[in-house]
């Protein structure tokens, strides 16, 4: 095996403090990017649950709102002229809206009613953890996100609440169901829905539009446009997309969240440059030595590498083990930090590439260095 | 003695420009055979280690050429040089330039890595060179655990261990006490003489003399002399 690994190491170990501190910043950077970009998968998973979890070939809605919680207000009689536009097979209306709680103490706090039937196929709970889903089917029902328990003052499947003044009991408790708003979702009967959230009856938030096995979705969009004026028909992609790209861009808070990952790469990359440029400066009578006995520059280079790849890789193992921490710590928070294997990779190969680019300055400060110079000292 | 190693034809060299303008060397003719020890010596800024760079290929001369082992060296490239020094020439410092990091035998296996040669084979060679040196049982240690004569040793078992052309030596003697100073010397002498390197060995250290094939003095960049062995006998 060749010396280049040993002289590194031992470069790199000869110095602990400078070594820890080097490590110190690949970690700061690497778990501040990693938090970041999985806030930003958490926020942008979060953003399009509803639209994630609901079974439907098309999303009718306003054509102002730009995403699931956005106020949309749609004609309940556009219904029937949806239901003639080819290739549409049923046509589902929605309700959502916010809306008051009342807690048992009397305190209020606002809640995001969302509209469910059941039986025509609309928007239902998903991960019941107790109860059933079909007690919607019962009057004055609402199933809660466990997560909000505490927050709507309820303990669990039984407990009553008001919602906008009208008597609720809780028929059944989710788990995971998070609203990036922080207002938490409350499923309840459509027709209960329109208690809570004042929405006269003619008038329906959204419609969920399934088409005939046959037909083209893309086709069937375009006749939807063309023939009824003022709304969007989307996809679910569609949806996704347009809400992800409202929230995280129009908003700013992904531009933030990207921003704070990029500023962990700088940090991390000038820690690492400034720590490999001092232990190089420290060797720099070795380096030259290296060059005296004629060893090519690619050698050297190899040593200066081969330490910045030892400092990528044990710092990338232990950001990634508080990484998984985060992600164990986050996982029941209002905002989940979402580590995939992808996102896991990617910042192993932007580890090793942000150390190697630090690597350059040493690299610079090492091609300088005159090998005469070891017959001066 | 042998053909010539490293031949120095006219070589003159200068620094900087204008009022810092400074002649280091002047007409240099020089010839290191192998087979031959070779003594420079001078006075603090004579030039020795100018004429060392550029005999060892560090430094290009401002006029004149050098040839290494037949081949000048004129327009070459710094990589090209340094390949010239990877394939023929072997450096012993005054401050021995160990690696602290690495034990005796890694430092001597260093000058071999560097050439691409590993494995059993130059394990093999790097304790036949320190056991030829007398350091067998310190090849595990680190250069603060052994001596200052020791240091030395393991800088020339590194310095030869690829079996260079022309050993180029600084000053080895000039940090170790009169005894070491001795073995470094008996050791160099019989690397000149057994496995017939051309070694050039720069100092002001007049006892060094005894060992020498050739004494060549410089001074003012200029080299004044040259005493041969029979002549110094005399």
């Amino acid at each position: 095996m060749s010396l280049v690994f040993t002289l590194a190491l031992r470069n790199l170990f000869q110095d602990r403090l400078r070594f820890i501190a080097s490590l110190m910043g690949i970690v700061f950077s690497v778990v501040l990017v990693m938090v970041q970009m999985g806030l930003y998968f958490g926020f942008s998973g979060m953003v399009t649950t509803m639209i994630d979890h609901t079974s439907t070939d098309l999303w009718i809605v306003s054509s102002g709102a730009n995403y699931f919680e956005d106020l949309s207000l749609l004609n309940t009689g556009m219904r029937d002229r949806l239901l003639k536009i080819e290739g549409v097979s049923k046509v589902v209306p929605g309700v959502v809206g916010f809306s008051a709680w009342r807690l048992p103490d009397g305190a209020m706090t606002s809640v995001f009613v969302v509209g469910t039937d059941l039986t025509a196929g609309g928007l239902s709970p998903w991960n019941v953890v107790e109860g059933t889903a079909q007690s919607l089917t019962t009057p004055r029902t609402v199933v809660i996100d466990r997560s909000y328990s505490d927050r709507l003052g309820v303990s669990g499947v039984g407990a009553t609440a008001q919602i906008r003044g009208q008597p609720v009991t809780v028929g059944a408790v989710t788990d995971g169901i998070r609203s990036f708003t922080t207002t938490p979702y409350v499923f309840s009967d459509v027709r209960d829905a329109r208690a809570y959230t004042g929405l006269p009856a003619s008038f329906t938030s959204h419609f969920l539009v399934r088409l005939k096995p046959e037909a083209d979705i893309e086709r069937t969009r375009q006749n939807i446009l063309s023939n009824i004026s003022g709304i969007q028909a989307l996809t679910p992609d569609q949806f996704r997309e347009q809400s992800r790209s409202f929230w995280l861009f129009r908003t700013g808070a992904g531009a933030a969240l990207v921003a704070g990952a990029l500023l962990g790469v700088i940090v991390g990359t000038v820690i690492v440059a400034q720590t490999l440029y001092s232990s190089t400066k420290d060797h720099l009578y070795e380096f030259a030595t290296l060059r005296a006995m004629g060893a090519s520059n690619s050698y050297i280079y190899q040593v200066i590498i081969c330490q910045a790849l030892v400092n990528a890789i044990i710092g990338f193992a232990i950001a990634a083990l508080i990484g998984t921490a985060v992600v164990h710590f986050t996982a029941k928070s209002a905002l989940q930090v979402v580590i995939t294997p992808n996102l896991i990779i990617e910042l192993f190969v932007l580890t090793i590439v942000m150390c190697i680019v630090s690597a350059f300055t040493a690299i610079f400060r090492v091609v300088r260095v005159d090998p005469v110079i070891v017959l001066t000292r | 003695m042998t053909e010539p190693v490293i031949e120095a034809a006219n070589v003159s060299k200068s620094f900087g420009s204008g009022p810092a303008w400074v002649q280091a060397l002047k007409d240099i003719n020089l010839t290191l055979n192998g087979g031959e020890l070779t003594v420079l010596m001078g006075p603090s800024g004579s030039g020795k280690t100018t004429l060392l760079s550029i005999l060892g290929c560090m430094l290009a001369p401002t006029v004149g050429t050098v040839r290494v082992c037949g081949a000048s060296t004129s327009g070459a490239r710094p990589e090209e040089l340094a390949k010239i020094r990877r394939q023929h020439i072997g450096f012993v410092f005054q401050s021995y330039h160990l690696f602290s990091t690495l034990t005796a035998a890694e430092n001597v296996r260093l000058a071999l890595d560097v050439r691409g040669e590993r494995g059993p084979k130059a394990m093999a060679k790097v304790e036949e060179i320190l056991a030829s040196v007398g350091l067998t049982s310190k090849m595990a240690s680190f250069p603060r655990q052994l001596s200052g004569g020791e240091q030395q040793r393991v800088a020339i078992a590194r310095a030869i261990v690829a079996e260079p052309s022309a050993i180029l030596a600084d000053e080895p003697t000039a940090a170790l006490d009169a005894a070491n100073g001795h073995a470094t010397m008996v050791i160099l002498s019989a690397i000149a003489k057994e496995r017939g390197r051309a070694v050039l060995v720069v100092t002001h250290d007049p006892r060094l003399f005894g060992f020498a094939d050739r004494i060549v003095h410089i001074e003012d960049g200029s080299l004044t002399r040259e005493q041969s062995t029979d002549l110094r006998s005399n």
